[in-house]
């Protein structure tokens, strides 16, 4: 149960009053210590989301521990750069003054982490808030219990323990850390839970990132190279944790011409993946537990979409695994056209002309990620002015997540605040304005008693007009 | 509500996106102000006593600069900014576009009922979103002036003013917004965000909280000019109902009978002899405010601490500007945010002690140093937390285009000003293009050693080792035979 929140809250808020994570040193020391965490116990990693998902080595290699050390080493490297003050230039209205942007820790900060990619969803954003001088409590997901209890276990041993704290558990636990006032939240996870959150942290008035999913639409026009792109999906959809991913296809359209052979493309490039009985790859994740399989199956029993299979279909309840499912021509107001699907049934929607799919999107909630596959420049355009998501990639799918230039995050239902790089950093800190000022220069016209030529004088400053402030002065 | 449903077809129809009407907005709001002086002078005046250099010089003016800065850099703004690519992406190219976020809700507040709502409007309007302002109802004559004239302005289908008090604000608050942009207070705040929580919608929160002045020791000259700057960081600006007014100062013992004796003579000098002849200072925005501030004035403690002032008239909402010398710290006066005319004095042994004093309470919006100490300026940067901090000087941070204003922890958060208007107001979102041209078949599966040593190297941007493990295994290279 939730034992001692509220003192491990304590210790923490007073290992940042002693100002210690503060220091460049501190920070880099934290830093270094998850990278040595993320290299030396590669396997136990592995093992843990093995357990958990099922994840195929490489997927976990890549997404998770890759991921994990790159944002770290990142953050390593730049970040006595990050944390300079920012020289600002300051108007002729406040002149003599100079003007800087000091970026500063928050304080305590809760991260609630979730369990599709249970070790970096935790630890990228722990890299932020420690970049940024922050004391942290991580709450790993309870749904991926191996990895959560890895977590703890390697950041007890590695890292600061008074400053750092990984905290496991369930929803009595969250709704305990819940109450506690943070100085920031950060959460990974479902729409439903990010409302809870966000009402919990009202009370405190604590700002909030909400890094949720929604369904990513994939628009996929005529005259492409399309086995690259029938890959490049797979890849971003079944190869990435079985669909379980927040930037991940959830559902494509294309012209209705064009369905048939983008079908054939992709069941080839599925069988060229995962074999004929893709259930017995040992390179597709599993679902994670028996809740998500119903949730995932019940969207396939929709009697207004379990006519239209068109490849796969197969399960296999004891072992959690769906295999690749493609089903053409979903009527919108079935099931799984109005929820993320999050798993590895992939939804084709038809058109008759593919600009329509502008409509298909924008008539649901903010997606998290777009995709666009087309050589048409103006389609381009058009699709980036006009579809809102979280992030768009074009003829490419998820490849916008791993970019460390980009900052990454929702908007309206896929959440609100953004990370990844520098934007980790900045999501972790305050931005201090400072301005100074001299004693020189001081203008009589800021002070009563008030007359008319001090009107005409500020009107003169605040236009940025030095003839006129001349003018005010001179009294003419 | 009535016309929401229309602001946000306009926001579909695409209008607002576009760099002309966002301009066109920008200057007609300009039009606006320079046609409307008067009237809104007057409003002011009616509402809140305020004289017409302080109204041109907090709101007017200050609006006007900002539509200025904006018109002037907003196609910079808008355009996207180019994104730094490893080669290992290559050939692709990765941008950051600002989009507007949609339907946006400001909520004024009374104090700067002019550019507490029409500042964060640039911003929304430069982002390019339609906007619902609700201006506070507790200055009618702006809020009802707001309604009147704006609309023969701006774009009414893409802009509105609504008007009304609690009951509208929350009805208002029902509807599924894109940003809600909040001035005013942490109790107000906290109802808001809980009522954005339902729709997930992004909130920014301008709240304030008891602002610290600094006062370390000077020459006498550069002492005039500070304690000038005090009396108007206090008094100047709404009569001390301002978010970044000075909430008190803290002084060392031996420099407070000075300080004391000082802004005396500002006062009078500034606001007039007495109560009768008080001048250029608004008055107290309601009854309800003025029961507020009195009651500060009623604690024993406290009133036993008035060094100067303390003259009240109910009639015309006027409190006369009012110093404390060491007024209780666990009274109400040194717990609240005061927002209004009284000037608490704190004495300290040493000026150092400021930090901790400092510290030991909720994060302000603004700490104000007036020092040449160097090492005593890198104390208060690095060791206490807050909003902004200024150096020598009061209440101009707002006017820089250049820094953010907003606060932190209890003084709000999310932050306005210049083109951090425009960022409040849109969602950053990037966009990576790629080609079909060289497809790196390690990324897709079906998974194998070769695959592995890859992706190792490549994470390690180890272009050599990649291009060995490439001519070595090349075999491997095609997905027919790697399995």
């Amino acid at each position: 149960m939730a034992v001692g929140v509220e003192e491990v809250v304590k210790e923490l808020r007073s290992t940042y009053t002693s100002g210690k994570t503060k220091t460049l040193e501190w920070r880099a020391s934290q830093l270094k210590a998850i990278i040595r965490i993320a290299t030396h116990h590669e396997n136990e990693i592995v093992e843990a989301l093995r357990s958990d998902l099922k994840k195929p080595e490489l997927e976990s290699f890549v997404h998770e521990i890759c991921a994990v050390l790159s944002a770290c080493k990142l953050a390593l490297k730049e970040l006595h750069r990050w944390m300079k003050p920012q020289k600002v230039k300051t108007s002729m209205t406040t002149f003599p003054a100079s003007g800087e942007i000091v970026p500063e820790p928050l304080g305590v900060v809760l991260v609630i982490s979730t369990w599709n990619y249970p070790f970096l969803l935790s630890l990228e954003p722990v890299i932020g808030a420690i970049a940024a001088g922050n004391v942290v409590v991580l709450k790993p997901s309870e749904v991926a219990p191996a990895t959560s209890s890895v977590l703890s276990k390697l950041l007890g041993e590695y890292m600061d323990t008074t400053a750092v704290k990984v905290i496991e558990g369930a929803v009595p636990e969250t709704t305990a850390l819940l109450e506690q006032k943070w100085d920031k939240i950060f959460y990974t996870g479902s729409g439903k839970v990010g409302r809870i959150i966000l009402a919990a942290a009202a009370k405190h008035l604590t700002p909030v990132v909400l890094e949720l999913g929604g369904k990513c639409p994939v628009v996929v026009d005529a005259n492409i190279n399309l086995k690259v792109a029938a890959r490049r999906i797979i890849s971003g959809k079944w190869g990435c944790n079985s669909g379980q991913t927040c930037v991940s296809p959830d559902y494509v359209i294309t012209t209705k011409e064009y369905a048939s052979k983008l079908v054939d493309v992709l069941s080839a490039e599925l069988e060229n993946f995962y074999g004929k009985d893709p259930l017995q790859s040992k390179d597709l994740s599993s679902i994670i537990n028996a809740h998500h399989f119903d949730r995932v199956t019940k969207l396939l029993d929709d009697e207004k979409v379990s006519g239209k299979i068109v490849f796969g279909g197969q399960q296999d309840k004891t072992n959690l695994k769906i295999a690749p499912t493609i089903i053409l021509d979903v009527p919108d107001d079935s099931l799984i056209m109005n929820e993320e699907i999050f798993g590895p049934l992939l939804p084709i929607v038809t058109v008759n002309k593919i600009k329509e799919s502008f409509d298909v999107i924008n008539a649901k909630g903010k997606p998290l990620a777009a995709y666009l596959f087309t050589n048409d420049q103006k389609l381009k355009a058009e699709f980036i002015g006009s579809v809102s998501a979280g992030g768009i990639t074009i003829n490419d799918v998820a490849l916008h997540f791993a970019e460390a230039g980009l900052p990454f995050g929702g908007v309206g239902e896929s959440g609100m605040g953004a990370y990844h790089g520098k934007f980790s950093f900045d999501t972790f800190s305050h931005k201090k304005a400072v301005l100074q000022r001299g004693f020189g220069g001081d203008v009589a016209a800021r002070y009563p008693p008030y007359a008319p030529w001090k009107l005409q004088f500020l009107k003169a400053l605040l236009r940025g007009s030095i003839l006129g402030v001349l003018r005010a002065l001179l009294g003419w | 509500m009535e016309g929401l449903e229309g602001l946000r077809r306009t926001f579909r129809s695409g209008r607002t996106r576009g760099v002309d009407w966002r301009k066109a907005q920008l200057l007609a709001l300009v039009k606006y102000l320079a046609e409307n002086e008067a009237q809104i002078l007057e409003a002011l005046e009616q509402d809140l006593g305020k004289h017409p250099v302080e109204a041109y010089r907090d709101e007017i003016g200050l609006v006007k600069k900002s539509a200025e800065h904006s018109l002037l850099n907003i196609k910079k703004w808008m355009a996207p900014k180019k994104a730094q690519l490893p080669l290992l992406l290559f050939p692709s190219r990765a941008e950051v576009l600002p989009e507007p976020l949609g339907t946006v809700l400001i909520i004024g507040s009374w104090n700067f009922p002019f550019s507490l709502t029409l500042d964060p409007l640039i911003g929304a309007i430069s982002a390019g979103n339609t906007v619902v302002i609700k201006p506070s109802e507790l200055a009618p004559a702006c809020s009802s002036l707001l309604c009147r004239t704006i609309p023969c302005y701006l774009d009414s289908e893409a802009i509105k003013i609504i008007e009304g008090g609690s009951d509208v604000a929350e009805q208002l608050l029902q509807h599924p917004w894109d940003k809600i942009f909040f001035t005013g207070s942490p109790r107000v705040g906290r109802t808001i965000m809980s009522a954005a929580a339902k729709h997930l919608t992004p909130v920014t929160l301008e709240l304030g909280g008891k602002c610290p002045v600094i006062l370390d020791s000077f020459s006498d000259s550069d002492f005039k000019v500070a304690v000038k700057r005090i009396a108007s960081g206090k008094w100047g600006s709404c009569a001390g109902q301002a978010c970044i007014g000075i909430d008190y100062v803290l002084v060392q013992q031996k420099f407070a009978s000075l300080l004391v004796e000082s802004l005396k003579s500002c006062i009078k000098r500034f606001y007039g002899e007495n109560m009768e002849k008080l001048q250029n200072i608004c008055r107290i925005v309601n009854n309800q405010h003025f029961d507020r501030i009195c009651k500060f004035l009623e604690e024993p403690g406290v009133a036993a601490s008035i060094v100067y002032g303390g003259s009240i008239n109910r009639e015309k909402l006027m409190i006369e500007p009012t110093i404390l010398l060491d007024p209780p710290l666990d009274s109400q006066i040194m717990t609240e945010e005061i927002f209004g005319p009284l000037l608490p004095i704190i004495t300290l042994d040493n000026i150092e002690e400021s930090i901790d004093f400092i510290n030991a309470r909720p994060k302000p919006l603004t700490i104000y140093g007036f020092t040449k100490n160097g090492k005593l300026k890198e104390q208060i940067l690095q060791e206490t937390s807050s909003g902004s901090v200024v150096f020598n000087d009061s209440l101009i941070q707002f006017i820089c285009d250049g820094l953010p204003f907003g606060g932190v922890g209890p003084s709000g958060f999310g932050r306005y000003h210049g083109k951090y208007s425009f960022d409040t107001f849109s969602h950053e979102k990037p966009v990576m293009h790629r080609t079909f041209f060289l497809e790196l078949e390690p990324r897709h599966p079906p998974w194998n050693e070769f695959k592995m040593d890859f992706i190792r190297l490549a994470y390690k941007f180890d272009y050599v080792g990649l291009l060995l493990l490439l001519l070595g295994l090349r075999r491997m290279f095609t997905p027919n035979r790697s399995r």
